[in-house]
This record gives C-alpha cells, structure tokens and sequence, in this order.
C-alpha cells in the first residue's frame, strides 16, 4: 500500500502544480453543473410548463409513457433530467482521462520512467497508483457537483416531483455508482493508451475516446429509443463491471515493461 | 560474497521485424564478474550495448539467454530483489521536474522502502551540495545540478551496487568534475559500482578494471594491465647526440626488447624496466653518452580502446 500511496501522492503533486489542468478539471464541471441548471430554469417558464399536454410536446412515446400522474412541465423536466445525469456521468469520465493520458507517456518524455521501473515497485502497485490518482479526482469532483445541482435545483424551485426524481433511484445509482465504474474503465483505457503511444497529445486524443459508447447512449436516449430509467442503470451497472473487471485483468498482463521503455521512440 | 555481478553468456536479441535477419543483436555472449568493492569501466562506442547491459543487470529487461547474478540474486528470477539491492544512474537524469529535490529524493525513498527518510534524504541533499535550493523546483535546477539529484536519489537506499551509465555525459567541466569526485568518494567507502562511459580519462583514473565492449566484450582487465598486453613497456632515453654502437650496446642487455631510436633519442621495449633501466643507464654512461632524461612512454586508454573498436568493427565488416 506505502508504494501505492507514493505514487498517487506523487502523481497528484505534479498535477496539482499544474495551474491548466485544474483550470480544465473544474471548468467542465463547472459547465456541465450549470448548464442544466439554467436549462431546467428557463423551461419553467416555456410552453410545455403552460399546459400543453405531454403527448403533444414532441417527448418519446416510450419516455411519455411513464409520465402518469405527472403535469406537462414535470414530464418535460424529467426528460431533461435523463439527458443531464448522462453529461454528469461524462464527468468522472473526463477528468480521470486527462490525468491517466498523460500518466506513462508524460513519464516517457521526461525520462522518469526508467528510475521508477528500476525501484522495487510492482506492475500492480504501479498501475493501482496511477489508476486511483486518476479516479479519486475525478470522483470527488463529480460527486460534488452533483452536491451542487442538488442545491441549485432546490434554490431555482423546481417541483417536488422533479426533485423527487434527482434523489430517486435513477440519478443516485447513475451518478454515485455507474458513474465511478466509468471512470474506472475510461482509466485503465487511458493508461493502456498512454503506455503505448510516445505523444502526449496523441494519448489524450485516444483516450477521449472512450467517451464515444455514452455519446451513442446519450443520442438514442435523445431519439427515444432507449429510456433511461433504474432498470437501465442496472444492466449498464453490470456490463460495466464486467469489462472493468476484464479491463483490469487484461492491464496487468499487457503492461509489459520492458516494451514500454524500449519500443516508445 | 565476492562477486558482486556475474554474467554467464548473457545475449539480448532485440526483435525488428517478423524476419530472423532483421533481429538486432545487442550483446552478445557476455561473460564477466565484477568484485565486491570494485569500481568496473564498461567501455564502448554509442550503440554498442552498454546501456542494454546496465538494463538487463538493473532487472528493466530480460535477457534472451544466458543467466546472471546481482548482489547474490538471480536475474529472471529474483529481480525485485536486485531491484531493492541496486542504484541507478540513468543516462539522462529523468527528474520530475515540477517537484522540488527533496520531494523527488522523498518519492524514491519510499519507493525503496528507505527506513528513516527525512534522515536520508537529508544526508544526501547536503553531501551534494543541493540544500539550499531543495525546497526549488528540479525544473529551475542546472543540468549539474539534475545530475547530482539524480546521483542521489541512486543512492537513497544504499545500494549494494551501483550502475553509473554515462555519469558524466553533457556536462561541463566543473560539474563532471564534482560527479567524478564523489564516484571517488563512494570508491573509498568500498561500494561496487558499474559504469559505462564515453570519456576513456574518466574510466583510467577511476576503474580498477575496464572492458571495451561492442556488442561482444573485446577485452578485460586493468587499464596498466591492457597497456602491457598490447604494447609492453617502452622506456625512451634522451640523450644529448646518438651514436649508432650504442643501440647495439642496449640491445645487448638482457631483458631488453625492441630498440628504436628517434632523433637523439633511444626508444627501449623492456619487459621489466625498474630492473633493466639501471643496467642502460650505467652502460650508456660509461660508453660516453650523456643522458638529459628518462622517462616511459604511456599509451592512452584511448588508444587502445580506439585499436580495439576499429578492429571489431573492421573483423564484423
């Protein structure tokens, strides 16, 4: 655990001193928080909340279906919501990323690399550290700004029903456990990325990549062929955890150190 | 335990392409040992190996035949343990540069499991002269500055053995200088240290013994003792004229060589020159000559690492 720790310490010292990574890992959650906050609030006042009726508001019938009991605006609202708690999933997504792309490539260009595989460290202590380094953040940060669209949703008096559904079960295994098992995947991705181009760039490019299956989700959810609801979650839940456990897997043994400090020029 | 390193036809093959041609051979059947407390010159032009065979020995990559021990361990086998058990000075110094000298110290201590590390990582910092600025970033630091960092952070964990590849490489004079000093410095205190270098000065005064290595080891032994294999011992005597009976005279001695002369000068190969140079010296005196000075004729490391170079490479063509 003492060389795990060091090298999330280290990591998160060299990525701390860097003012253009905080600036990029707190702006987008910054963005992705505000945006729907200032969505939901501008559509209190639009059409839909006036009294047309959901069926003829344009929503997926799938997603209309569920609105039983509901006035036209809640409907509407929830349906936003769907969309939204896919951008906070984004989020845990994102922020690892950034840090894991740069994690062996950065190591490789600024020669550290070879002092560090000389230590007595492990392939998995090694990987555990640069993975974790990469996920805590982002984890935390996404937490907390779901932390704070809680809050903003209060203040800006969205209805009980609407609020009802952010602390439903949807949003809360969304967010606080599909959410981090993402951001697991998106890392080991982004560390295999890393340990085998030799451009930074070039791993940061890759690795957002991985974030195209949630755009493909967030699109089909916006065309109403999928509806986002707990029982979707928890299938996605279990997928998910089944490539990060085949991902983590496959990482240990593809991590190869002699290929990574001879084979990167 | 005596051997500190030991080889036993150590190869790594590097593999290019799918066709066997193509491999690159890297070292090649590499036999040596190194002693405990012996200060070892792995000698040889850029892309020879060197750095290759401090990476196999270090436990980074494997060899593709052969087996060696380190510090008593067995390669392949226990290279964590080697790992615990050696430093190493890279080529380039590879600091993280954002953090300051004593976080870059205190992350390697950790990852050595460094018993009392403030206390290391402070003994270190001051012995190189690196307190003052260790609370600077590594970034603002001089490329002597990085390379004395990086001296200690391969010390950190006081390692049995210690791998120096190209120690001095890139730096100035000053800096190399006060890099060489402290190898001197670790001599004394009886560490093994392995060194591959370019600067064939740096290895005579340093190393106990040498070998010139390009892809294959050419030879071995102390730098005195390459000197003698290769061109004897040689003893010039200046002499104020020359005349021609006196190279006859000299050559009659016994114990002596090969004699040339070069203007006013005699040029003697002797096997045994403390024994034979009082002999000459009395013989020429007493034929007359008047004898300005004597001295031995030294050839360079230089020379014979040059002379060994060219012909391997000559032999590989």
């Amino acid at each position: 655990m003492k060389h795990i720790r060091t090298i999330i310490n280290k990591e998160w010292s060299e990525v701390f001193k860097n003012r253009w990574v905080i600036t990029t890992m707190t702006m987008l959650p910054m963005l992705f928080t505000a945006l729907p906050l200032v969505m939901l609030y501008m559509t209190g006042g639009s059409e839909v909340s006036a009294g047309i009726g959901a069926e003829s508001s344009g929503l997926p019938s799938g997603f209309t279906a569920g609105c039983v009991g509901l006035s036209a605006s809640d409907c509407m609202q929830i349906y936003l919501l769907n969309q939204f708690m896919l951008m906070f999933m984004m989020m845990p997504l994102m922020i690892p990323t950034t840090i894991a792309a740069y994690s062996i490539v950065g190591e490789k260009t600024t020669r550290s690399l070879e002092p560090l595989l000389a230590t007595p460290i492990t392939t998995i202590e090694l990987l555990a550290g640069k993975g974790l380094a990469a996920v805590i953040p982002g984890i935390l940060i996404s937490y907390a700004a779901f932390g704070v669209f809680i809050i903003g949703s209060l203040l800006i008096g969205l209805s009980p029903a609407v609020i009802g559904y952010i602390l439903g079960p949807t949003w809360i295994v969304g967010v606080l456990v599909l959410g981090p098992i993402l951001s697991v995947i998106a890392t080991i991705f982004a560390i295999y990325v890393s340990s085998k181009v030799s451009d930074p760039r070039v791993a940061e490019q890759l690795s957002g990549m991985v974030i195209l299956p949630l755009m493909l989700v967030l699109f089909a959810a916006l065309a109403g062929k999928i509806v986002i609801n707990i029982w979707f979650m928890l299938i996605a839940i279990v997928v998910c955890l089944l490539v990060a456990f085949g991902m983590l897997h496959l990482g240990t043994v593809i991590f190869d150190r002699e290929n990574i400090l001879t084979k990167w020029k | 335990m005596r051997n500190m390193i030991k080889t036993q036809s150590l190869t790594k093959i590097f593999k290019i392409g799918k066709k066997e041609e193509t491999d690159l051979v890297a070292v090649d059947d590499l036999s040596l040992e190194v002693e405990r407390g012996e200060v070892f010159g792995f000698l040889g032009p850029n892309g020879a190996g060197k750095t290759t065979t401090v990476r196999m020995l270090t436990g980074l990559i494997r060899p593709t035949s052969g087996s060696a021990q380190v510090a008593g361990f067995e390669l392949g086998k226990q290279d964590t343990e080697i790992r615990r058990n050696v430093g190493i000075l890279t080529e380039s110094p590879g600091m993280y540069e954002r953090l300051s000298a004593e976080k870059n110290l205190t992350i390697f201590a950790n990852l050595y499991d460094v018993p009392d590390i403030d206390k290391s990582v402070n003994k270190y910092l001051s012995m190189l002269g690196l307190w003052e600025r260790r609370h600077d970033a590594v970034g603002s630091f001089s490329k002597g500055m990085r390379q004395k960092l990086a001296v200690a952070r391969a010390l950190i964990h006081e390692p049995q053995i210690l791998f120096l590849d190209e120690p001095t490489s890139g730096l100035d004079p000053e800096a190399a200088k006060t890099v060489r000093d402290f190898v001197e410095e670790l001599k004394t205190e009886g560490r093994t240290i392995f060194m591959t270098t370019h600067n064939l000065d740096e290895a005579e005064r340093l190393c106990d013994r040498v070998g010139i290595f390009q892809q294959k080891l050419l030879t071995l032994d102390s730098p005195a003792n390459l000197r003698d294999k290769m061109y004897g011992r040689r003893v010039v005597f200046h002499l104020r004229e020359l005349q021609p009976a006196w190279v006859e005279l000299v050559a009659n001695i016994p114990g002596t060589g090969e004699v040339e002369t070069v203007d006013n000068k005699l040029v003697v190969s002797l096997n045994d020159p403390e024994e034979t140079n009082p002999e000459i010296v009395n013989a020429l005196v007493e034929s007359g000559a008047k004898i300005q000075f004597v001295g031995e004729i030294r050839h360079s490391l230089e020379q014979i690492y040059l002379e060994m170079v060219k012909s391997s490479e000559s032999g590989q063509k």
